[in-house]
Formats: structure tokens, sequence, C-alpha cells
């Protein structure tokens, strides 16, 4: 296509966008509606994945030791450990370690607890991977009657959870963005049938002087990918400043184990790329839809 | 350049507006349509520049057979032809100057060319004065000619007009006619349907005369043969 028949369909796909009026806003409304929705589903989706595969990675159990154990009795705990067939390797880890993994886990925060160097308040601890991860439920349960043992931590619980949820909340999610999604076609494609109405007499006209098809119906795809576009801009606005805020400001200071967000750069960018895109497809789609119905060309 | 064999053409409502048409047009004729209301004059004119498709028999525009033509061929095939109406379908918010390179546009002529035949065609039909003029500014016959240019402005070997004078008064009616006639007298074919004695018994030309979906008359520097 020339550069010039591109501007003159971009000219035309524009006007048409300003013809329609309130048909207009309800669907660019509608899309914007729908990619929220997608938006805020797709950060959660696939927070939980990441959160859910961090944890499957390793799931470990940990042993945390009573402050009150002597050596010996930590080394007999450590023999006993190691009797348990489903175990693969166990490792001490002193208290002293712990806290450097902490400080260095939480990055920057991390300063704050360099104050406890002093004076620890954290256990020793026996760190295990089972041979198969299904087992570490199995292992966990026998180490807790195990003598000096502070408490038993492990990831499976969570886990599970974790997945159980994130089944739930996609089914949940699909079915409300399909819905809505098809909502947003069919609005763009009403759209765009008004347009079309509209101009009517001058398609009657580009047929008759012999204009191809291709040449009409242009302008229809790109009011359609417009009106999806537009309406991604205030959902990628959301998620930019949403989701900036929430790495940022609002996880630093809550501490749940496993809790990992996907860092805002690339995420929220690839996201709001991916918004975009869906938005220009949807309205696509439904420009496709009404050209097909009611442009016999 | 036009031939038609033994065309029929039934509607999808079951009305047989053509029964049997055959016909010869060579290049550079001008041939007046003529014949009662509902004949099936606008059907044969809508057979030439393909909006209608034969139900048999066959329709053969400069070469092409227009049952074969792909639709993806059919607005090549229609560059070549230009059209008139009588309600001259001209956009009411673009000038005469637009309206006729509107036509240029569609079809992605180069700029440069658009405005050399544009300004071409606005001074053949007399309009040059007017080039800035919105459609409701111009009298009908004006309009008229401003259809006229949009049509002949792609150069089409053919220019078929289904009732171009019909909004008209008679005066000007004989202004487009000899818009018609300086056009025909560079080597367009012209074919016109037509309801008007005083031009078809004046101006005188092929006449083909329709009844029923037939031609019943065909004669060179013919009559109109109606009493109106
Ligand atoms: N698109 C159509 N669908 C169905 N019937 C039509 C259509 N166009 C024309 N006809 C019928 O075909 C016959 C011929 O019409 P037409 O070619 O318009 O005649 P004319 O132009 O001589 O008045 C008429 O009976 C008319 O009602
Ligand atoms: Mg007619």
């Amino acid at each position: 296509m020339k550069i010039r028949t591109f501007k003159r369909h971009l000219r035309e796909g524009v006007k048409n966008i300003f013809r329609n009026g309130w048909m207009t806003v309800a669907s660019i409304g509608s899309v914007t509606v729908t990619l929220l929705l997608v938006a805020a589903f797709l950060v959660i989706i696939l927070n939980l994945n990441h959160m859910a595969e961090k944890v499957e990675e390793d799931v470990i159990v940990k042993v945390l030791i009573d402050v009150a154990a002597s050596d010996e009795d930590i080394k007999t705990l450590g023999h006993n450990i190691k009797k348990i067939n489903q175990i693969e390797s166990v490792v001490f880890s002193s208290k002293d370690e712990e806290l450097d993994n902490l400080i260095k886990g939480m990055g920057k925060e991390g300063k704050s607890w360099e104050l406890f160097e002093q004076d620890n308040p954290l256990n020793h601890a026996y760190i295990i991977k089972a041979k198969e991860p299904q087992d570490t439920a199995v292992i966990a349960e026998k180490i807790r009657g195990f003598d000096h043992v502070h408490k038993v931590n492990y990831g499976k619980e969570v886990v599970s959870q974790l997945f159980e949820f994130n089944k739930n909340a996609r089914i949940v999610g699909i079915i409300l963005i399909v819905g809505l999604v098809f909502t947003a076609i069919f609005l763009i494609s009403n759209t765009i049938k008004l347009t079309i109405m509209a101009r009517s007499t001058e398609i009657g006209i580009m047929k008759l002087v012999g204009a191809t098809n291709g040449f009409i119906r242009w302008p229809f795809f790109i009011e359609g990918m417009l009106l999806g576009m537009i309406g991604s801009i205030i959902p990628i606005g959301v998620l930019l400043a949403g989701y900036y805020y929430i790495v940022e400001k609002l996880v630093i200071s809550v501490q749940i184990p496993f809790f990992e967000l996907l860092s805002f750069y690339p995420f929220a960018w690839q996201i709001s790329l991916v918004i975009l895109l869906i938005g220009a497809l949807i309205g696509v789609w439904g420009s496709i839809m009404s050209v097909r119905r009611f442009l016999k060309v | 350049m036009i031939k038609m064999e033994n065309v029929f053409k039934r509607y999808q409502n079951g009305v047989t507006a053509l029964n049997g048409v055959s016909i010869h047009i060579e290049k550079g004729e001008f041939v007046y349509i003529v014949g009662p209301s509902g004949a099936g004059k606008s059907t044969f004119i809508k057979l030439i520049y393909r909006e209608v498709k034969p139900t048999t028999g066959l329709v053969e525009i400069n070469g092409v057979n227009t049952s074969e033509l792909k639709e993806r061929e059919v607005p090549f095939f229609r560059r070549r032809i230009g059209v008139v109406f009588q309600d001259f379908k001209l956009l009411p918010k673009l000038t005469v100057y637009e309206n006729i390179a509107f036509a240029l546009e569609v079809i992605e002529e180069s700029p440069r060319n658009i405005r050399k035949r544009v300004m071409e065609v606005l001074e053949l039909v007399d309009l040059k004065s007017k080039a800035r003029f919105l459609p409701n500014e111009l009298s009908g016959g004006e309009q008229q000619r401003v259809s006229i240019a949009r049509a002949i402005v792609n150069r089409p070997d053919i220019v078929i007009a289904d009732e171009p004078t019909g909004n008209l008064d008679p005066d000007t009616s004989w202004d487009i006619m000899s818009v018609f006639e300086d056009i025909n007298e560079r080597g367009t074919t012209i074919i016109m349907a037509t309801h008007s004695k005083e031009i078809v018994n004046k101006m005188k030309k092929r006449v083909i005369a329709i009844e029923s979906g037939m031609i019943v008359r065909d004669e060179s520097r013919g009559e109109y043969g109606y009493e109106n």
C-alpha cells in the first residue's frame, strides 16, 4: 500500500470515530471495562503462577531448632533426621547464616536487620530436601515428633492452596472476560455499522468508479482498531500506576512467606503491550464482523 | 466492444427483466435505449457495468465475459466504464473539484495526475469557474455536468447513462446532451437510456427499443417511437 493511501485510510478512520457520538463512547467504554478486567486477571494469574513455581522449585523442609538445645542435642537430632528414608539431603544452617540469608533476601530493606547481628533472635536450623516433593508433608510430620524441634516449616500447603486459588480465579476470570470481550466486539461492530450506513452513498460511488474492496474496507478496520486502542488507554494507565504502587509501596511493607511479585519492569510493560494488542484485536474483530455483514463489496 | 448474446435476466423475486437479448455495439457508437417503464432498460445498463450478471447468456464488455469476472477483478473492470445517473450521486460535503477528484483518489492516482485530469474535465464540462462550489450551490444541470465529469475523468472507453436528463428541464437537457456529444466525438462509446422524445428525435443516433425485456427495434438514426 502506498503511504499516501495509508494516510488517507487513517484520516477517514479517524473521521469515522468522530461521526458516531455516543455509540463511539459506548464501544470505547466497553473495551475499557473489558481490558481493565483482563489486566487485573493477567496480573493476578501470572503472579500466582510465578509464586507457585518459586515455591515448587524449592520444596524444602526447614526445621527450626529449640534455642535451649545443646550442641549434643542438635547432633542427635541431625542423626535422627538422616535416618528418614525419603530424605535426600540435610544441611545444618546456624542462626548467623540464617540471619545473613534473611538480610540478603530482603535487599535494601534488609539493612535494618543488621542491628540484630549482636543479638540474633533466630534459631539454628536444619534444611532438608526430600527425594520427591510430594513426600515433604510426611517428612515434616515425622520430624515434628522429634525432641528439640521448635517448629517445622514447609511450602507444600501454600503451593496447593495457591494452585487451587489459581485454578478458580482462572475459570471465573475467563468466563467474565469472554463475556465482556463479546460485548465489546458487538458494540464496536454496531458502531461501525452506523458508519457504514452513514457513508453508504460514498461507498456506492467508490464501487462505481472502481475502488478495490480492500480500499473501501480499510478505513473501517482502522476505525475499529482505533476504538479498541483508545479503549486500552485507561486500563494501561491504571495497570502501570496500580502495579507500581503495589510492588513498590505496598508489598515491601507486608512480609508474607512466598509472597513475591513479578518486578514492575518489564512485567507491567509487557502486560500493557498485551492489553493494547487485545484492544486492537477486539476492535479489528468487531470491524471485520460488521464489514462482512453490512459492506457487500 | 459490447456484445450480448441471448441474455436472460431473472431477479431473485422471479421477475424476468430481460428476455433473450442479443446486441452488438461498436467502439465510438452513440446509442439510445428507449422503451416504457419497467421494460428492462436499467437492467440492460446494469449488465454493462457488471452491477448485475446475466442469469443465462453471454455479456462481453471490452472482451471480458462479465459472468467469468472474479469479484476482485470487478473494480479494475469498472475503471474502464463511466456511469451517470438521473440523481447525480454527488457527495454533498465535497466541492465540485473534490467530487471529481474523489473518483481518482479512490483508485490511487497520483496527486499530480489528479490535478491535471480534474482541471481538464472541468474545462470540458465548462465548470472551471465553479470548482470550489458545493453541489447544493449548483443548478440541476450543473450538478449533472459534475457527475459526467466524474464519470469521464478516468478516460473510460464506455460511458453509460441511465436517464441523465430525467430530472432536468429541456434547455438544461440540451446542455447535457452537447457534453455527451463532445465526449462521443473524442471516441468514447455512449449508451444512454432515456425517455426524452425531443432529444432522440432531434439528435439522431442509433436507437434500441426494449419492451418487456426484448429488443423490439434497433435502428441507426432512429426515432423515439413512443408518445411519452
Ligand atoms: N433489483 C431488482 N430486483 C427485482 N426486480 C427488479 C430489480 N430491478 C428491476 N426489477 C424489475 O425488473 C423489471 C425491469 O426493470 P428495469 O430494468 O428497472 O426497467 P426500466 O429501467 O426500463 O424501467 C421491472 O419489472 C422491475 O420491477
Ligand atoms: Mg430505469
